[in-house]
């Protein structure tokens, strides 16, 4: 068996063919995907569907907490989550550099099954191509997802309310502050783990019994807690006010941010949500999401204000103010 | 986190803003000299906290502002030399010089790396025997004992493809060309903390001496940023300018002695050009004759253009408390936050970006026009 | 102008030799742990000591008596607003 992956794996020959056999259907059960034909022919669809796509390139690849194949897969579910839907399949894409490692491919494959599992749903279309050495950085991630919003929800920014609650489902910038720690050769000693998970169980916990109730969801990655809030204020015309001392986030991530200069409010988080929510039946959302694994740190952060100028403002914990602004550029670490 | 947490307690910072309310009497305009403050007071909103009587205004003291953009470009222009890898704080990879910035150099294929400690970028030299790695030696007295290490480091085990930046500056002088500067409003200083860990306390008694400046040295934590405060405002409302050391838990008077002793032996005083402020006399440090040959800019062969500042850049006034940013003529037309010209823009919590983001000039350019 | 926070030394090594092999502690804020160089420090710090450290350097070690004294002049403070408050 080879060790590497060579540009054969991509060329669509015999090559490929036992890439597929050997070591994707081995973990890949789908049926669907298994009859290897052009496309995927999945039963239909009732209602309206959600339909998004996310490319993963993360560096490192592997992280205290996961891969870059569970957040392939639980990036798509999450985005079809928070827009209330029900995510029925996925598509799975690779651009492999050639030389990668199968025996990495093979354990990303695994994380990848496992987190399909999770979030009970099947890859049922794929593809890979591969690029001589150096024209890629080891291995490139895309999934597209389709999903079955259920009848009678209706999530959208512009549902936001003056005295709705705002809650969030953890703590934040577990996963920013894992991978941060990891390019800059801390050692998080096991205390840092990514948050990575699939929300959908979570989305669909608080759908099904308060669907009226919940306004908007949002899942708080790249930019962070500080620019998702920002954007749902910006879309709702709304003012926030949320609450610094509220907001979750773990001593050893407080730590890296510390010892960075990173705002942990500017962190991705890759397992979070957001919940904007009628006020009267905010404490049962928040103990609906905490019934969910995924949702067990769920808790209120903040209310919405008003239709003032939009904006986010947040009290400190040391009592005083500021504004929240989107991020502009990855967080770097600073010296000053 | 321990000696953290404690002095960000919500009930001290209240009941010293409380204090803060009943000293301040009389309008009195603040420097804050320290980037690290400027980020702090920020970051946890304490300008809501501070008396409307109290004016901050931000200093010069934010390493990468204050590095002049020809030095930027300079180093743009070493890490486009094939084979280079550059070596930076993360600070630094985004500032803008005249035409370029390390960012635009790595989009460009330059091979441009983040790091924590000048100890890394040596590390990353004997890493990669065979390429030149160029350390962006930024910083004030605090970063540059350091950086002298990691030189002398280099120079005891023969580490000949590693170099250094010289970028590093002095706190004094440039706070006593603001002192001198005809128009000056600033009555008090928040010295800079860390700074002073090295420096000592004493380093700061000129301020009050001999130009009646308030000082107080602060910690960065909310409860240490406003003691320090309501020191200076003390020390004006009574008449009594002095140098209060407000953290003692780090800095003591002598301040650190071994790491300015590593310093001196590595770099020596010299002229040096300061974004926005110009050229400022003994307030730069070039490396002495023994580890010249770790200068990057000699070993490139690379002469970075003067610091010359376009014209009509107020940044020397703003700095000073002496001009608002819609006085300059190049605020929100030439200088905008994503083409900084001078420091107050280029640092995100500098006055004129503040400026800028918040709209402050705008509301007071209408509400005097009502 | 300088980012700088504290951290508690878990164990120290070498310093054999200034240049050749400098000092370094292992230090830990909340769990996260990275080794930081004492160069700049005038003694070698124990375990269970607390350094401030900037840019990879310990900068100084922390003074728990004064940072004791500090929070409690603070504190003070806070007691004297306390009371006025409860009067008015």
């Amino acid at each position: 068996m080879e060790k590497q992956i060579k540009l054969d794996h991509g060329s669509g020959g015999m090559a490929s063919r036992r890439l597929v056999e050997s070591l994707f259907l081995k973990y890949l059960k789908s049926p669907v995907l298994a009859g290897m034909q052009d496309s995927a022919v999945i039963g239909s669809v009732d209602g309206r569907m959600a339909f998004s796509t996310d490319s993963y390139v993360v560096d490192p690849i592997f992280f205290p907490g996961g891969s870059i194949g569970d957040l392939a897969v639980n990036g798509t579910v999450n985005d079809l989550a928070m827009s209330g839907a029900a995510p029925v399949c996925l598509s799975l894409s690779f651009i492999l550099e050639e030389g990668f490692q199968l025996a990495q491919l093979e354990a990303i494959l695994q994380d990848i099954a496992r987190a399909c599992g999770h979030a009970g749903l099947d890859i049922v279309t794929g593809d890979t191509k591969v690029v001589p050495r150096g024209k890629a950085d080891k291995i490139f991630v895309n999934t597209s997802g389709i999903g079955q919003i259920p009848e009678g929800i209706n999530i959208s920014p512009s549902r936001i309310r003056q005295g709705d609650a705002i809650l969030v489902s953890g703590s934040i910038a577990n996963h920013g502050a894992t991978i941060l720690a990891e390019r800059l050769g801390l050692d998080s000693n096991d205390v840092l783990t990514s948050d990575t998970c699939p929300l959908n169980h979570l989305a669909a916990a608080i759908l099904e019994t308060a669907p009226d109730a919940v306004h908007a969801m949002r899942d708080p990655t790249r930019g962070g807690l500080a620019t998702a809030l920002w954007e749902l204020a910006e879309s709702s015309g709304c003012c926030f006010e949320i609450e610094e001392e509220a907001i979750p986030v773990e001593p050893p991530v407080r730590a890296v941010c510390e010892l960075t200069g990173i705002d942990p409010l500017y962190l991705a988080n890759e397992g979070r949500c957001i919940v904007i929510a009628a006020r009267e039946q905010a404490s049962t959302i928040r103990e609906l999401m905490r019934s969910v694994e995924q949702g067990s740190g769920a808790t209120v952060i903040g209310r919405v204000t008003g239709n003032r100028a939009a904006n986010v403002i947040l009290s400190t914990r040391s009592g005083g103010s500021r504004l929240i602004e989107p991020l502009s550029g990855e967080p770097l670490p600073r010296i000053c | 986190m321990k000696y953290v947490d404690e002095f960000r307690n919500p009930r001290l910072v209240r009941a010293i803003a409380c204090r803060l309310e009943n000293a301040a009497l009389n309008p009195v305009a603040i420097m804050e000299v320290c980037g690290t403050h400027t980020m702090s007071i920020f970051r946890h909103g304490l300008r809501e906290l501070i008396p409307r009587q109290i004016s901050l205004v931000s200093g010069p003291g934010c390493p990468v502002c204050v590095t002049p953009a020809g030095l930027i470009d300079a180093c743009a222009e070493i890490a486009a030399v094939p084979g280079v890898i550059i070596a930076s704080f993360g600070d630094m990879i985004r500032v803008p010089g005249a035409g370029t910035s390390l960012e635009n150099a790595r989009a460009a294929g330059a091979d441009v790396r983040m790091v924590l400690s000048a100890v890394s970028a040596l590390d990353i030299a004997r890493q990669n025997p065979d390429r030149q790695v160029v350390f962006i030696s930024v910083g004030f007295e605090t970063t540059t004992p350091g950086t002298a290490a990691a030189v002398m480091q280099a120079h005891a085990e023969n580490i000949s493809n590693f170099s250094i930046v010289p970028c590093n500056r002095t706190m004094p002088a440039p706070l006593r060309l603001l002192m001198e500067e005809p128009g000056s409003a600033i009555q008090g200083l928040l010295c800079p903390g860390h700074v002073s860990v090295i420096t000592g306390s004493s380093a700061f008694e000129f301020l009050p001496s001999e130009y009646g400046i308030a000082c107080a040295i602060a910690g960065f934590e909310p409860a240490d940023i406003m003691q320090g405060i309501l020191s200076i405002v003390e020390q004006v409302e009574n008449g009594n300018p002095h140098v209060e050391n407000c953290y003692g838990r780090a800095v003591n008077p002598g301040g650190n002695p071994r790491a300015r002793a590593l310093a001196e032996e590595v770099f020596r005083p010299c002229d040096a050009w300061w974004r926005g402020l110009g050229l400022i006399k003994e307030s730069g440090l070039a490396l002495r004759r023994r580890y010249r040959s770790f200068d990057a800019l000699q070993r490139f062969g690379i002469e970075p253009a003067p610091g010359n500042e376009p014209p009509g850049c107020l940044c020397g006034k703003i700095l000073r408390g002496a001009a608002t940013p819609v006085e300059c003529p190049l605020f929100e037309k030439k200088c905008v936050p994503s083409s900084p010209v001078g420091p107050c823009m280029v640092s995100a919590e500098g006055t004129c970006a503040a400026w800028y983001r918040y709209g402050i000039g705008h509301n007071r350019i209408h509400q005097t026009d009502d | 102008m300088c980012l700088a926070i504290p951290v508690k030394v878990i164990e120290t090594r070498g310093g054999t030799d200034a240049l050749l092999d400098p000092p370094v502690a292992i230090v830990d804020a909340e769990g996260i742990r990275q080794e930081v160089r004492l160069d700049l420090v005038d003694r070698m710090p124990e375990p269970g000591d607390w350094l401030i450290v900037h840019a990879g350097f310990a900068i100084n070690c922390l003074d728990p008596e004064e940072a004791r004294k500090n929070l409690e002049l603070m504190n003070e403070m806070a007691g004297q607003v306390g009371k006025a408050a409860d009067i008015s």
